[in-house]
């Protein structure tokens, strides 16, 4: 059966026209950007909203937490059956997964931050905006960024399941293939789903290293001890 | 609800089905993290390798790992052996995080403690080290059960979903109500076992409870 993978994807065949990998590749991840961007444009101001407030968190919270327990496939299906099929019931499907970690993660990362962070901003004049901006997303972005790490895997994820309603992308070679029983392009499939997967959490993990303020990872700490910092009292 | 009525056999048969495809993972994947957890507390270099590792695993998706473990394990496609791999897989790979942090957060002076009235390592870790954990590790299994509730559905894919057949059975025939069906039940599921755990918490954790009577009481 992995002989069956590898000739499957050494077979020059499965790599151009409309059903080669490449091509399978770009839709997928075009589904996968798409839809991740639209539901980071709905959950994060939501997020913001009610972690800077604090206010609704408690109905928040909670629909996030039943949201998770929602099968996909169920979701899809019953969008689909609704709207019909094509592209856009599967994007919304995709979105509609892809709002409560992003929403979740970006409320409990500024509520989360220390109430004395806040009025020492307050005291050096910040006003309510500017305290959102510059001192509560630099220090929620680790946990905003994870929170966009598991959506991205849940519709990366779903994408493939939704080649069951007819999308394209690499779900295709799994739902195709177990129609004609054919196991090696439905291991193909996956193989290359899970590879897109481990590729793009790694890349959200990079964008995380250097997009976080270094005062918080400590990651220049070294340079700050020795130039700016004073010697920690007791150190005498 | 008539259509309930009329095919409560078979929603009873995917009902089971379902349940057991979900549960037996999250026992086994208790049963595998507790040790694996403790080893990585007394060898301190293994967690990190560890924590990654299952952040890698826990960022496949749930068909790919269906399909991919047969070439694997030499098991069918259609063996439902495959879905409960991939599950404890899942399930292992999120717990190991709840089981090291909440063995970490053992505090140390209750440790030497337990030590010097003279605990051997196997009383402590079962009657200290454990029971101060299970809030943590709790967190997580509820997460892990919500989980695998809903994933077990995309295995209808590949013919062995429980409720999840529901959705193909809905969406071939044009019909709403088993899809809704499906959705209701799959939630009632993941809704009663997250209670049932909340519950199984407080009666394994009394001291939790006792806490706030107590400080009023003091002050």
């Amino acid at each position: 059966m992995i002989q069956g993978l590898f000739d499957f994807l050494g077979d020059s065949v499965n790599w151009s026209g409309s059903e080669g990998i490449p091509t399978r590749l770009q839709e997928h991840l075009l589904y996968t950007l798409l839809s991740l961007l639209i539901a980071a444009v709905i959950a994060f101001p939501i997020g913001l909203l009610i972690g800077h407030t604090r206010r609704g968190a408690f109905v928040a919270i909670n629909t996030v937490n039943a949201w998770r327990a929602l099968p996909t496939l169920g979701l899809l299906t019953l969008i689909v059956l609704l709207i019909g099929i094509g592209k856009l019931p599967v994007i919304i499907a995709l979105v509609v997964l892809g709002i409560p970690p992003i929403l979740a993660s970006t409320y409990a990362g500024v509520s989360g931050v220390d109430r004395t962070t806040i009025d020492a901003a307050r005291g050096m004049g910040m006003t309510g905006r500017e305290i959102l901006t510059k001192v509560e997303i630099p220090i929620a972005l680790p946990l905003i960024i994870s929170g966009l790490r598991s959506a991205t895997l849940q519709i990366v994820s779903t994408a493939t399941v939704a080649a069951f309603v007819a999308l394209g992308g690499l779900g295709r070679y799994v739902i195709d293939g177990l129609g004609v029983r054919d196991f090696p392009q439905m291991l193909a499939g996956a193989v290359l789903v899970a590879l897109l997967a481990i590729v793009l959490d790694l890349a959200f993990a990079l964008i995380g290293r250097y997009a976080v303020s270094a005062g918080l990872t400590g990651r220049r700490r070294k340079n700050i001890n020795t130039s700016t910092a004073p010697a920690p009292a007791g150190a005498n | 609800m008539t259509w309930i009525g009329d095919n409560w056999p078979m929603i009873w048969d995917q009902l089971r089905e379902h349940l057991y495809l979900a549960l037996i993972p999250m026992v086994l994947g208790l049963v595998i993290s507790l040790p694996l957890g403790y080893v990585a507390t007394r060898f301190s270099w293994l967690a990190n390798p560890l924590v990654a590792l299952g952040g890698v695993l826990y960022s496949l998706p749930s068909i790919a790992l269906f399909i991919v473990l047969p070439a694997v394990l030499g098991t069918g496609i259609l063996s439902p052996v495959n879905i409960i791999v991939a599950l404890t897989i899942y399930a292992v790979s999120l717990l190991i995080r709840n089981v090291i942090d909440g063995l970490r957060s053992v505090p140390e002076d209750v440790l030497q403690a337990a030590v010097s009235v003279g605990y051997g390592t196997l009383r402590r870790v079962l009657t200290i080290d454990l029971p101060i954990a299970i809030p943590v590790i709790f967190a997580g299994l509820r997460v892990v059960t919500v989980a695998n509730i809903s994933m077990v559905s995309v295995g209808a894919i590949i013919g062995i979903g429980g409720l999840g057949e529901l959705f193909t059975l809905g969406f071939q025939g044009g019909f709403l109500t088993p899809i809704v069906v499906g959705i209701i039940f799959s939630l009632a599921l993941a809704l009663i076992c997250d209670v049932l755990l909340v519950g199984l918490q407080r009666l394994l954790t009394p001291w939790a409870r006792a806490v706030a009577p107590v400080k009023e009481a003091t002050v």
